[in-house]
């Protein structure tokens, strides 16, 4: 019983597995285009602060300056370099999205693994929590939360997030778990007196690792997002700047009615380039795990 | 050996398990050294749950098992694994039991990692190219996928894997039904010789004449009650129970036509009822349940 499909015979026949994920990992566009946008905005937000000549905060540049070859962005109104703010901004958006989206995996992954192995009490009391986490009104508490601290750095804001945005994700695993727990395997491998954890992370977590891959591309994205919105809003990190926080001194000092559009563009057009990206690999990924959505 | 005593089994289920399902019934039996026993009965009568039981896999709610007059309930750590170094499973659905994005071998290296490793590796592949010769397989089978295996050859996997363990009893769940014919008397057979030794069986089947072919003992169930149990020639040969008469009539037979077939009352069992009555001993060796 080998592959039967027409385009097997091409190279993946005979190999089942990871190697056949990898086989069209490479040959979806989707994949291949997000992958390359999200890359390039990687290595500007990592080598970008090294080309910067300007430091991102100081007032030493003339103000309201268009993009030139010495201020690459141009300056803003009280003459910082917009191309310095925009690389560092870019970090702090990396930064914030890895750190809150890790977060957030590793609690949902716990919480829905546990829930749905363990069943039970355990999963009763795991999922009330996961419930009143998902029904609290996330987004008016991380303001309350963000206005009543004074000093706000990154990780800060990052851990926010993450301790919010997880209940999704832990719905999601638990669910999947149920059903990969009542399989004869996990059975099998309890007769082995192997450990929880041991099942949990040996056999039921790698049959569904392309759908964990997936969880954390949206929980990174959406971490992005919404530590933009809450910059935006002007509850970002006090202490650093960020995508948001350009955008939310752009606005505040009418850089659009001043025709400042190198102030807001860049920022704007970053974040929703790399969240963009992060969402067609979901769906170019979704592809590849799933045959049935392959296009032939 | 192996006791169960007395064992029931509820299941909850709703908000904080509010429902309960009782689906064992104050069950009790012992399987000596060698002796196969056979749990029959319809679908839903709980028979995969007794065996599930056996292997822990499922908690027991009230009564207990005992294994060598340890109550495997309370084993724990190194203790549960010396228990399931003794005592092993094979389920019904063999593709459901192989986790299907690895090869078939990693089972074989599970146990070895977790029972064996103290065996160095030329006595290790003697003992397990030994198991898998004596279910007809080669060691290059253990280089496929599962998806790539058929019913029959993972069915058989799995009984090497039991084998390499050297265990003293083994519950077999429906472990014939997915094999073909040839191989069916080839494993029958194996686990014939495997009794000789010393291995228990305890043989879950709808099959009744495969549970007549093989076993010493039979439990017959329903809804989770033993309603007959004793010696395999008394029970099959002697049916008291309406319930195990109307099993053995639902069998087919060549030379009659279903209508012929008529139910002989013999007068011991005169209501059958579901639930309650007792098991009173019929003969030597014969268990019946009387509702009075």
């Amino acid at each position: 019983m080998t592959s039967t499909t027409g385009s097997a015979s091409a190279s993946p026949a005979g190999k089942a597995g990871r190697n056949e994920a990898i086989y069209f990992a490479l040959r979806n566009t989707k994949l291949l285009i997000g992958a390359f946008i999200f890359a390039v905005f990687l290595l500007v937000a990592i080598f970008g602060p090294m080309l910067a000549v300007h430091p991102p905060m100081t007032f030493d540049a003339p103000p309201g300056l268009p993009p030139s070859a010495d201020y690459w962005f141009g300056t803003t109104l009280f003459g910082q370099d917009v191309f310095s703010q925009f690389v560092h901004g870019l970090r702090s958006s990396f930064i914030v999205g890895a750190l809150g989206g890790v977060t957030a995996a590793v609690i949902g992954m716990f919480v829905g693994f546990f829930a749905g192995y363990r069943g039970g009490m355990i999963d009763e009391v795991l999922n009330m929590l996961t419930n009143v986490v998902l029904v609290i009104p996330t987004f008016a508490v991380l303001l309350v939360v963000a206005a009543y601290l004074s000093v706000r750095g990154l990780g800060t804001e990052a851990m926010f997030i993450g301790l919010t945005s997880w209940p999704w994700a832990a719905r999601a695993i638990r669910a999947q778990t149920f059903s990969l727990t009542s399989r004869d395997f996990v059975g099998m491998a309890r007769l082995n007196g192997e450990s929880t954890l041991r099942i949990i992370f040996g056999e039921i977590a790698p049959n569904m690792s392309s759908y964990l891959v997936m969880t954390f591309i949206l929980l990174f994205g959406g971490s992005i997002l919404t530590a933009a919105t809450l910059d935006f809003i002007g509850l970002g990190p006090t202490d650093s700047i960020s995508l948001g926080l350009m955008m939310n001194y752009s606005v505040m000092n009418a850089a659009l009615q001043l025709g400042m559009w190198w102030w807001f563009v860049p920022p704007g057009l970053a974040i929703t380039a790399v969240v963009g990206s992060l969402y067609v690999m979901n769906v170019g990924l979704d592809e590849v795990f799933n045959p049935k959505l392959r296009a032939l | 050996m192996l006791k169960v005593e007395n064992v029931s089994k509820v299941f909850r289920s709703g908000a904080f398990g509010g429902k309960k399902a009782k689906v064992i019934h104050d069950i009790d039996f012992e399987v000596k050294p060698g002796e196969v026993v056979s749990l029959i009965g319809e679908s839903g009568s709980g028979k995969t749950t007794v065996g599930r039981m056996i292997l822990r896999l499922t908690s027991v709610s009230e009564g207990r098992i005992t294994f060598d007059g340890e109550d495997i309930s309370k084993l724990k750590g190194s203790a549960l694994k010396s228990y399931y170094r003794r005592v092993q499973g094979v389920f019904q659905d063999p593709f459901s039991s192989f986790n299907p994005i690895f090869k078939v071998g990693r089972v074989f290296r599970t146990i070895r990692r977790e029972f064996l490793s103290d065996l160095d590796v030329a006595a290790w592949e003697t003992r397990l190219s030994g198991a898998l010769n004596a279910v007809g397989l080669e060691v290059s089978a253990l280089d496929k996928y599962p998806h790539q295996m058929s019913g029959g050859q993972l069915q058989r996997l799995l009984i090497a894997r039991a084998l390499v363990l050297d265990i003293r009893v083994l519950v077999a769940d429906e472990i014939i039904s997915m094999l073909d014919a040839s191989t069916r008397i080839d494993v029958l057979n194996l686990l014939g010789d495997l009794k000789s030794k010393g291995l228990s069986i305890i043989f879950v089947t709808h099959d009744l004449a495969l549970g007549n072919y093989i076993s010493d003992r039979i439990i017959i169930l329903q809804k989770g009650v033993i309603v007959e149990m004793g010696a395999t020639d008394r029970v099959f040969g002697d049916p008291q129970h309406p319930y195990t008469r109307s099993l053995l009539d639902a069998v087919p037979h060549l030379h009659t036509r279903w209508s012929d077939a008529e139910l002989k009352d013999l007068g011991l069992v005169t209501d059958t009822a579901r639930f309650g009555g007792h098991l009173i001993e019929h003969r030597e060796n014969h268990l019946v349940r009387v509702y009075s």
